[in-house]
């Protein structure tokens, strides 16, 4: 295997890391983005996909099983997002920092009943045939490269999820309907737009995708009541560093933060690496406080 | 509400200081080390309740100053040349340099004060001078203390890892398993407390407490007034990570022992809950909360661990829907209203064009003229 070759295997890894940070900070940024409200049960949906993926699994062929739950994994926690944002984070609007508290203790009480239900130690989920093996090269300059098909199964779905998404806000009414409350929500308010409903949608399909990202993290990993923390810390710091303005802000972002990480993890090891990332966001927002893209507005938000 | 603060305060300490006669020993060294994180609580009061600055990585700056009288006792323990014992199953030969400073009892007490209080100004001049805040500043601080812990973690030969620093003899020269000794800590604890809150109290009241509150509720507005809000909130968070690093040495000394798992993401979050239950606004209410969870959480946690992570989560959501002010808040129901509520701050109301604009031409008492004033637009 050639040094070029475990250089790129490296980068693959750390796209595909990347693009499971990105679908976990999808809904995040969209509905901080929306609403200025960060959801710190996020994770805990990203676990909650993965047990729904599992327990499909439990009762389907494995072949077929496994879309089917990646379908139930979006639903079941795009529900549970709904019911959410019904019944606490509406009640919160305008009090983000308080908010987080609360979907904190969201948060423990659901790790805690995954615990209680599942156990402890963590249930794999077998990929399906046409998920497993690995692709290799064999000849050139990349010789002994060894690509997993799951990982390259979950880069092209975060790519999916992403275009989808992009299409929804640019081409959809209801996308349009987002992007209008993002901008100047009170003036969409009074051109007779149901911000409620546009709130409630969001954090719905947030939370779904989160799901997704919990079904698509399975592949590669055991599903642990904790496997939503180990992920979350990171999905905010590419909010951060993505900036409220546009899905291109967080898809760079999760890319820079998963490239960033996963490069620094060659040469040093993971916790030098979390501290030398942070180093690096701090120093960031030095230069771009807003995130990489941001909305220019001229109304002077009172946080 | 104050006279009743004041009594409330002083029974309080009444009882505080009668303590060591009543309860036995080990319920007082529980008590001992609440007391001392109560006086981190109060830091979170003046951070978050007065300046409205979420901080959810105090359990760093509490694990500084933990951490430096820690090693501090380490050394006090060793004989000449000998080096503490998870250095040697590292494969470390000789005191690493960082360590060396620490043989000093002096520098240790130094270092845990200044050390926090250094890096958390640096770290909000950082954040704060470009306007970086609500939000964003509290994710930084929560993802500073998960960097901080397993940076910890992983630089075993050097920290202990994860079983942290423990097994310490003396203090100071005084034997720690001396009951004298422990008695001793206590009042030290309830000294410091007692100075903390005052000089918090006394904070509060000045110039600066005042912008303070008026930080929280519209920075702007007090951009338009021509102050900078960053220096101040750089201050205020600075004194609330002197407060959290003191807190960090007491706890130290009364339990005899500081590791990552104290210090983490989760302790952090939950130093916030115990402000928040007893009302992020007022000082005496985060002593009050930090003492009631605290000892909830070690009479339930150790009956029916499961049951408490529920309640802990429960009392999250419970505290912040229903009851944001706390049990201040539920006190202030049974009390007159306060003389200077947030609401009155409202945009004054606008003379309609057919009133008469009130003019000054009667001479008022000034006693009228407060009247007046309070009753109408201005405040």
């Amino acid at each position: 295997m050639t040094e070029f070759a475990l250089l790129i295997g490296q980068g693959f890894n750390a796209v595909s890391v990347a693009s499971i940070l990105l679908l976990a900070a999808l809904g995040l940024a969209l509905s901080f983005g929306l609403m200025g409200v960060i959801n710190m049960a996020h994770g805990e949906l990203l676990m909650m996909g993965g047990y729904l993926t599992y327990l499909t699994l439990q009762y389907l062929p494995h072949g077929i099983g496994y879309p089917i739950g990646m379908l139930v994994a979006f639903a079941g926690t795009a529900i549970f997002g709904a019911i959410l944002e019904v019944t606490l984070i509406r009640r919160l609007y305008g009090r983000p920092l308080d908010t987080l508290l609360a979907t904190w203790g969201v948060s423990l009480i659901l790790q805690q009943a995954a615990r209680s239900i599942f156990g402890p130690i963590g249930n794999e989920v077998t990929a399906p045939a046409w998920l497993a093996g690995s692709i290799r090269i064999s000849g050139g300059l990349l010789r002994g490269l060894d690509l997993p098909v799951s990982r390259l199964f979950i880069i092209m779905l975060s790519a999916a999820v992403l275009g989808l998404v992009a299409l929804l806000t640019t081409r959809a009414r209801m996308g349009m309907l987002v992007q209008a409350v993002h901008q100047d929500r009170s003036m969409a308010e009074a051109l007779g737009i149901n911000t409620r409903i546009v709130d409630l949608l969001v954090f719905a399909i947030g939370s779904g995708v989160a799901g997704l990202a919990g079904s698509a993290l399975a592949l590669i990993a055991p599903v642990t009541p904790t496997v939503g923390q180990s992920y979350i810390v990171y999905a905010f710091l590419v909010v951060i560093v993505g900036g409220l303005g546009s899905l291109l802000g967080t898809a760079m972002a999760a890319l820079m933060v998963g490239l960033f990480s996963a490069g620094w993890q060659i040469f040093t090891s993971v916790s030098t690496s979390d501290v030398l990332l942070l180093v690096f966001v701090i120093a960031f927002i030095q230069f771009r406080p807003r995130g990489m893209v941001s909305i220019r507005s001229r109304s002077l938000e009172e946080t | 509400m104050r006279r009743i603060a004041v009594v409330a305060s002083s029974v309080g300490m009444l009882l505080l200081l009668f303590a060591p006669f009543c309860i036995g020993a080990y319920n007082l060294s529980l008590l001992g080390r609440f007391l001392a994180m109560a006086i981190l609580a109060l830091g979170i009061s003046l951070v978050w309740g007065s300046a409205g600055i979420l901080p959810l990585g105090q359990g760093l700056f509490f694990g500084l100053g933990a951490y430096a009288v820690a090693m501090h006792l380490k050394l006090e323990a060793l004989g000449p040349g000998e080096i503490p014992d998870f250095m040697q199953w590292n494969g470390l030969n000789s005191l690493p340099w960082l360590w060396v400073p620490f043989k000093s009892g002096v520098f240790a007490i130094a270092a845990s004060v200044i050390v926090p209080v250094l890096f958390a100004a640096a770290l909000a001049w950082l954040l704060f001078h470009r306007r970086v805040g609500g939000v964003y500043f509290a994710i930084i601080t929560q993802a500073l203390a998960l960097a901080a812990t397993t940076f910890i973690i992983s630089q075993q030969p050097y920290t202990g890892g994860f079983n942290g620093l423990t097994d310490f003899a003396n203090a100071f020269g005084f034997a720690l398993s001396d009951q004298r000794t422990q008695t001793d800590l206590y009042y030290l604890t309830l000294l410091i407390l007692a100075l903390s809150f005052l000089g918090s109290w006394w904070l509060l009241e000045t110039q600066f407490g005042k912008l303070l509150r008026a930080i929280r509720d519209g920075e702007n507005r007090v951009r338009f007034f021509g102050y900078d809000p960053a220096p101040y909130k750089v201050a205020v968070f600075a004194i609330g990570a002197m407060l959290a690093g003191v807190a960090g040495v007491l706890f130290t000394l009364n339990i005899g022992v500081i590791s990552p798992a104290m210090i983490g993401v989760v302790p952090s979050i939950e130093m916030v809950i115990w402000v928040a239950v007893g009302g992020r606004e007022s000082l005496i209410g985060a002593i009050l909360g930090t003492l009631l969870v605290n000892f909830a959480k070690d009479k339930i946690s150790s009956a029916f661990p499961e049951l408490w992570l529920y309640m802990m989560g429960g009392l999250f959501v419970l505290v912040v829907t229903v009851l944001p002010e706390g049990l201040g808040g539920l006190l202030r129901l049974l009390g007159p209203e306060p003389e200077e509520s947030r609401k009155t701050l409202a945009i004054a109301p606008v003379v309609k064009a057919s009133e008469e604009v009130p003019r000054f031409e009667r001479q008022e008492t000034p006693d009228q003229l407060k009247k007046r004033m309070n009753g109408g637009a201005v405040q």
